[in-house]
């Protein structure tokens, strides 16, 4: 099976100062990957693990040093933009940042229509908006006329996934999508990436927290320092991961029924 | 076993443009020496402006409306603020709020810092000399180097950051240190190495008396804590030993929040995991009866009227109306 | 709908002095200008043949050196200061976003460029420029003046707006407008700027302020509008023509008072509004049980 997005020795590189010499970062370090359709492929890391620079890579909202990415086997930066974004979308980690806050709710979804460039009428256009926030599990009047601050993180996430729906892209990288919802709405969220992914949408989701990433992903890769450490399927990186890095990652994170051995 | 601190139904909240949040409705805790206990709960609960009541640091747009707070031998509500800060604040309690390694001062070094607030505390009684001793012993304590002292905040990690905040704030020797999601902007390895510093804080160094852990990740709470208190829309909804409250919850509230956790199980992969529908209520106008009930799977009509924490045996209680 | 959010913007507006009183200043100014002109039939440049009295019934502020009625001198220089702090406040608030904006928001080379403009424009001396300008400008009317103080005076703004739009660029709802097909004008107009209103306000107010004490500072030393009456160039004739000397107090008091309430009125409105939008300002009295 062809692979929907390639990513081929992608590097970036931050340099602080203008016109002088100033420090180089390697925030994203020779990074190679695949997605298929229909995947989930998770991105594990923690802060500054270059995880979410890869994200604005693959998005085009950076500029890679070197490397290649491409899209059904075209190179994204010679695809136009509008183009590009009807296939390849995002949620990120911040709801409340993610929406203006003067704005009413509703017009990220309106806007998503500008960018799909179907004419529709009105009625159409409110039937489509109805439905993505029935297949996320939110009533149209229950969000349509509210403000961002009105809303709960998983509301506001959940209109997100929603204007993805509408624009109906193939790929959706979601940064963090959940790290910023209580657990208990958390996993409803989840459970809509699942439905996605079995609908035929390739997901890269990015996270820190490596039980969600086991509960969605069908392929965890894990990043450390810009670099991609280790790769596999999820019940081989927790249950027998190799790289010394992912096996700290596993041994830190706190199981509820089981207590770290202080005592 | 003495109990060194004892909070008796505190009832307060804040003003918005919109009304006034009851952020906290009626709620009591209790801490025995040498014990940790956690606060769960999610957003909008209700449990940071708890912690700030427990301690009287409360000032407009917050106001608190009645109950007591007694932290070892002090009845907060019998001080005036500046007695308070005198007496109180930094000296017998500590807060360390969320994101409080935020909040050292990125113009000054770690070391003047420290003596600002030594110094405010104890006054002239106490030289920059002897309190840079005592802040030198302590961060050594927490596994941070002296050279830390000279440094600026921006210089240091996010741990080595909240380890800084956690010694300043035990620097007095506290009875009560209130630590408000300390973890939660931290990376998973740096959590462990602050949830190991916290326990052995309380537990063998005896350097702070009794810790209150606020979170809303229970499988975090597990880690140290002895006791659990489960908050919900402003009201704490069940309490327990911590073992016995997550291996077997009463509340339909507590088993929606374990049944929500993904743990690290090869079952977890095949199953579809379910949260709890709908949100909380709003705290301007919350509804009359149990706050749970519009969620609760098992809602009675009995619920309509507001379930009092009942005692089910051995100091486990539970808001709930299954339980009468 | 719209009546009853407008009642509770008026409500809000009583519980903060600052917004109230300042609001209430200006505006009172402004109305006592406007109808004024509209009341108060007498040309300011008459001359009544009697020279310097002090306030009576037939001439309330009395008259100047020449005779004029200082009144309506008051009233068409009032009127003429706020018409130069609006054109030259507008003005300057209109350059300062247009250049602060490109600069937030594009960053990079462009940001340094567009920096390098305005450090210029702060260190222009104003002054030598005006002095340059009078000289070749023999006759110049109010909005001349105006333009002169608008077009030198942006900076400020242009800094505080570069960085607020610098610290909106890298968050998500940029970044989603940008992937939903909007250009960059297309965010900084839609998404930016309507984002940063408040803000924009106050500067605008802030300017509007300033302009005013530029143009009566630039009257004051004879720089000003030459053929129109500001309350700075009444300032000027009465210290031209001695009257603190001569007692004349009628004709350079109240000018100068009108002059400060409204620096001082603009500068209340603006700390209000900044009350308004930063809770952390607000004062206790303000929230207690409502």
């Amino acid at each position: 099976m062809r692979a929907l997005l390639k990513v081929r020795n992608l590097s970036k590189v931050f340099k602080t100062g203008f016109l002088r010499r100033g420090t180089l970062i390697t925030a994203v370090n020779n990074v190679t990957f695949e997605l298929n359709k229909g995947e989930i492929l998770s991105l594990i890391g923690e802060s500054g693990s270059g995880k979410t620079t890869t994200a604005k890579l693959i998005l085009k909202l950076l500029r890679p040093t070197s490397g290649e990415i491409y899209l059904e086997d075209v190179e994204i930066w010679s695809i136009p933009n509008k183009n590009y974004w009807r296939r390849v979308q995002a949620v990120f980690q911040d709801p409340y940042a993610s929406f203006n806050p003067i704005y009413k709710v509703n017009r990220v979804l309106k806007n998503a229509f500008k960018l799909i460039g179907r004419n529709l009428s009105k009625s159409e256009v409110k039937g489509r908006i109805k439905e993505v926030l029935t297949y996320v599990g939110l009533k149209p009047d229950e969000v349509l006329d509210k403000r961002p601050f009105e809303l709960s993180g998983g509301q506001l996430q959940r209109v997100l996934l929603a204007r993805c729906l509408l624009i109906d892209p193939q790929i959706i990288i979601a940064d963090e999508p959940t790290s910023m919802i209580d657990a208990s709405t958390r996993v409803e969220v989840l459970n809509i990436f699942k439905k996605l992914s079995k609908e035929g949408k390739s997901i890269i989701f990015i996270t820190h927290d490596i039980s969600q990433a086991f509960y969605v992903s069908d392929t965890m890769l894990v990043m450390h320092k810009g670099a991609i450490v280790e790769r596999g399927r999820p019940e081989d990186i927790v249950f027998s991961p190799k790289h010394p890095y992912t096996k700290g990652l596993i041994s830190a994170v706190p199981k509820l029924h089981e207590r770290f051995g202080f005592s | 076993m003495k109990k060194v601190v004892n909070v008796v139904n505190l009832r307060g909240g804040y003003e918005t443009p919109l009304g006034f949040v009851r952020a906290v409705d009626g709620c009591s805790l209790e801490v025995y020496e040498r014990e940790i206990v956690g606060i769960a709960g999610e957003s909008g609960c209700g449990k940071s402006t708890f912690a700030r009541l427990m301690i009287g640091y409360v000032k407009p747009p917050a106001y608190v409306i009645n109950g007591t707070s007694i932290i070892g031998d002090i009845n907060v509500y019998s001080l005036p603020w500046e007695e308070r800060r005198r007496r109180l604040w930094g000296v017998k309690v500590s807060l360390i709020p969320q994101y409080s390694m935020n909040a050292l001062n990125p113009t000054k070094k770690i070391r003047d810092i420290i003596v600002d607030v030594v110094r405010e505390r104890k006054g002239k009684s106490i030289s920059s000399r002897e309190a840079l001793a005592m802040a030198k012993a302590r961060l050594e304590e927490l596994g941070l180097s002296e050279e830390v002292l000279n440094m600026y905040p921006i210089e240091l990690s996010g741990g080595m950051k909240q380890r800084t905040v956690i010694a300043i704030s035990t620097l007095l020797n506290p009875l009560l240190l209130i630590a408000d999601e300390p973890t939660s902007a931290l990376d998973v390895s740096t959590q462990k190495l602050l949830l190991f510093l916290l326990y052995e804080l309380v537990k063998r160094r005896g350097i702070v008396e009794t810790l209150i852990f606020i979170s809303h990740d229970i499988a975090t709470l597990r880690q140290i804590c002895d006791r659990l208190y489960i908050m919900y829309a402003g009201r704490i909804v069940e309490v327990g030993g911590i073992e016995e409250v997550l291996k077997n919850p009463l509340h339909p509230y507590t088993k929606g929040l374990i049944r929500a956790v993904i743990s690290l199980q090869p079952e977890v992969r095949g199953i579809t995991l379910r949260g709890i529908p709908g949100s909380p209520p709003d705290l301007i106008n919350p509804p009359k009866g149990c706050r749970f009930a519009p969620r609760c799977p098992s809602a009675k009509d009995k619920c309509k009227e507001e379930p009092p924490l009942i005692n089910v045996g051995g100091r486990r209680l539970v808001a709930c109306w299954l339980y009468d | 709908m719209v009546l009853s959010r407008f009642i509770g913007i008026l409500k809000l507006a009583f519980k903060y002095k600052k917004l109230l009183v300042g609001s209430a200043v200006l505006s009172f100014i402004v109305l006592f200008s406007l109808i004024g002109i509209l009341v108060y039939h007498v040309n300011p440049r008459d001359i009544l043949f009697q020279d310097l009295k002090p306030p009576c019934p037939s001439n309330p502020l009395g008259t100047d050196v020449f005779g004029r009625d200082v009144m309506a001198q008051v009233i068409h220089g009032t009127l003429n200061s706020l018409k130069v702090g609006v054109v030259a406040g507008l003005l300057a608030v209109l350059i300062g976003i247009g250049i602060g904006a490109t600069a937030g928001y594009f960053g990079g080379v462009i940001d340094e460029a567009l920096n390098l403009v305005t450090n210029t424009f702060l260190t222009l001396p104003t002054l030598a420029l005006l002095i340059a300008l009078a000289a070749y400008i023999r006759v110049r009317s109010e909005w001349i003046v105006a333009l002169i103080i608008g077009v030198t005076s942006w900076p400020w703004t242009a800094r505080a707006v570069r960085a607020q739009v610098y610290s909106l660029r890298t968050r998500e709802f940029i970044y989603l407008a940008k992937m939903s097909g909007l250009s960059s004008l297309g965010i900084i107009l839609l998404e930016v700027l309507p984002n940063m209103l408040s803000y924009i306000i106050m500067c605008f107010t802030l300017q509007m302020a300033s302009a005013i004490l530029a143009e009566t500072g630039l009257s004051a030393i004879g720089l000003g509008p030459s053929d129109a009456i500001t309350l700075g160039v009444i300032l000027r004739w009465s210290i031209v023509w001695e009257a603190p000397r001569l007692g004349a107090w009628w004709w350079f008091v109240p000018p100068g008072i009108i002059i400060t309430l409204i620096a001082v009125s603009v500068l209340l409105l603006n700390s209000g509004l900044d009350e308004i939008y930063n809770p952390r300002l607000r004062r206790r009295g303000l929230e207690k049980g409502s």
